[in-house]
């Protein structure tokens, strides 16, 4: 569904991805692994468009992207959870939500229930600036925002980030129940090994800018986290 | 008790003039954060606008008719700076965000464009607007008359208010607005599109400059450099009030002009202008953000 062949992206004058291939199918939770400053969030940002891609291509369902602009994307159905969350914090929680309809394609004005039933906190604080929750919480609107266009792809730039564990149990099983439903797949990015290993079903590790690994669950033995992911 | 009464009228008067010059700057400045230096002179095509809309009505209507035209001339002043303001986003201010310096700059070349060409059209004196007969006299209670013009500006500049509030703070394209100039970048992941907000914010901003210049036909002869005369106070009740924040703009505009007028009833004209300026500068020392200032638990703002 996601295909990104031999992505080259960076930040001025510094290139930070050279050459990065991946897919991701329908349904399909995929986890991207790898040590601090491979490039796992610049390649995220290089998906929804935020980052210009130098070389290579990003297609989705068919179409090449690569040169659409990040609204575009959100249109055909790429959901976005960026890192740091990015709520906007001046506007309320409602409205957080309801700016995740703008590029939903069924044109509804209402939420989808099933975007705010995982959530129900929010519900309890649809009327309070999203810059008043506190960092678990925001993370579960952005989640929410995210969810309300129904995509059909998921980038989740580390969702646990600095967040208490009973949070990270809900979000966990946000992500399995999105799995369940089997509608949407996820490119997920995460440092927490025993995280990804709960909820992932195929696997890449980054390293220096480029795929140094890939498989399946199984595949993911102590070897190969000896030798890619400690420090 | 009168006079204080009076006092408190012409303070307020005074006030809705201010607000109603630094409505559309608390948009395009405000929210956009661009110095636009050619704001004074969006208000002056709003007066010239007024000036030829009161000119066909002359012309072409039967006279018992030309009193409406100033309700026709409100609305075509919008129009027609928001028709300005368009061309300049498009052709100019987007080019130049995040860039103040190249921005102030650029827009007063604008300005004094502007300038020039209202004077090759219209010539370089000034020209007199009638005022429509129904806003002749006063409104009288007990020895005081408040004059209908005053107490019209007063009206519309709540008018604007209440609208732009609900554009704002209660439509889709304002929800979609807050959030652009928020999180430009998270906004356009959600699929907005960060380009035709920015374009239609900044004519918006510059069709109210357009009424304000419609406004200020009421109360003087315009002229090409009608607007180089409020560009100053527009912006100090936007950052005295707390750039970012409509509330702000209102008591930025309610501070200047009741103490302006209450300054110079007590002292003289130039004196009290001088103070209120003292005054303005000691409370920005006090308070840098200006009365509201935008606060929340995000790290970024």
């Amino acid at each position: 569904m996601l295909a990104v062949q031999q992505l080259e992206a960076g930040y001025g004058e510094s290139v930070i991805l050279r050459g990065v291939t991946l897919q991701v199918r329908p349904g399909q939770v995929v986890c991207l692994l790898g040590r601090n400053g491979v490039g796992k969030t610049t390649l995220m940002k290089s998906i929804m468009g935020v980052i210009k891609a130098r070389k290579g291509t990003v297609a989705y369902k068919g179409s090449d992207l690569t040169k659409r602009a990040p609204g575009q994307r959100a249109k055909k159905g790429i959901g976005y959870v960026p890192q740091g969350r990015e709520v906007f914090a001046q506007l309320t929680v409602f409205e957080n939500v309801l700016l995740g309809l703008e590029a939903s394609t069924a044109k509804r004005k209402t939420i989808p229930e099933s975007a705010i039933a995982k959530f129900p906190v929010l519900q309890a604080m649809y009327g309070r600036r999203g810059g008043d929750l506190s960092g678990g919480q925001q993370q579960q609107l952005a989640f929410a925002r995210a969810l309300a266009s129904e995509p059909d792809l998921l980038l989740l730039d580390e969702p646990c980030e600095g967040i208490q564990p009973s949070i990270v149990d809900d979000i966990r099983d946000v992500i399995r129940s999105i799995k369940a439903d089997g509608k949407t797949a996820i490119l997920l990015v995460e440092q927490s090994l025993e995280f990804v290993k709960s909820v992932g079903d195929y696997f890449y590790i980054l390293e220096k800018g480029a795929v140094a690994w890939e498989g399946s669950l199984g595949d993911l033995n102590d070897e190969v986290i000896r030798h890619y992911l400690t420090v | 008790m009168d006079v204080i009464i009076l006092q408190l009228f012409n303070g307020i008067s005074v006030s809705s003039i201010l607000l109603l010059i630094a409505l559309g700057l608390s948009i395009t400045f405000g929210l956009m954060k661009v110095i636009n230096m050619a704001h004074g002179e969006l208000i002056m095509i709003g007066a010239y606008t007024a000036y030829v809309v009161q000119n066909l009505f002359a012309d072409y209507m039967p006279a018992s008719m030309f009193g409406w035209y100033f309700a026709i001339a409100i609305p075509v002043s919008f129009i027609v700076a928001f028709i300005f303001g368009l061309v300049l986003e498009m052709g100019l201010i987007r080019f130049l965000y995040g860039r103040p310096l190249d921005s102030l700059l650029a827009t007063w070349g604008v300005g004094l464009m502007l300038q020039q060409l209202a004077r090759s059209v219209f010539g370089a004196p000034n020209v007199g607007v009638k005022s429509p007969a129904w806003l002749d006299g006063g409104l009288t209670v007990g020895d005081n008359v408040f004059p209908y013009k005053r107490l019209f500006i007063i009206g519309l500049v709540l008018v604007c208010l209440f609208v732009m509030y609900l554009y704002i703070y209660r439509s889709h394209p304002g929800r979609r607005m807050r959030a652009v100039m928020q999180n430009r970048e998270m906004a356009a992941c959600l699929g907005i599109s960060t380009r035709r907000v920015d374009a239609v914010t900044f004519a918006i901003g510059s069709g109210i400059a357009g009424i304000a210049g419609c406004a200020l036909t009421l109360i003087g002869p315009i002229g090409p450099a009608i607007g180089t005369y409020y560009i100053v106070d527009a912006f100090m009740v936007v950052v005295l009030g707390g750039v970012g924040k409509l509330v702000g703009t209102v008591f930025g505009a309610l501070g200047i002009g009741i103490s302006n007028t209450l300054f110079e009833y007590w002292t003289t004209a130039s004196l009290g202008k001088v103070l209120v300026f003292l005054c303005i500068v000691a409370f920005l020392q006090w308070k840098p953000s200006g009365f509201v200032a935008m606060r929340s638990r995000s790290l970024d703002n």
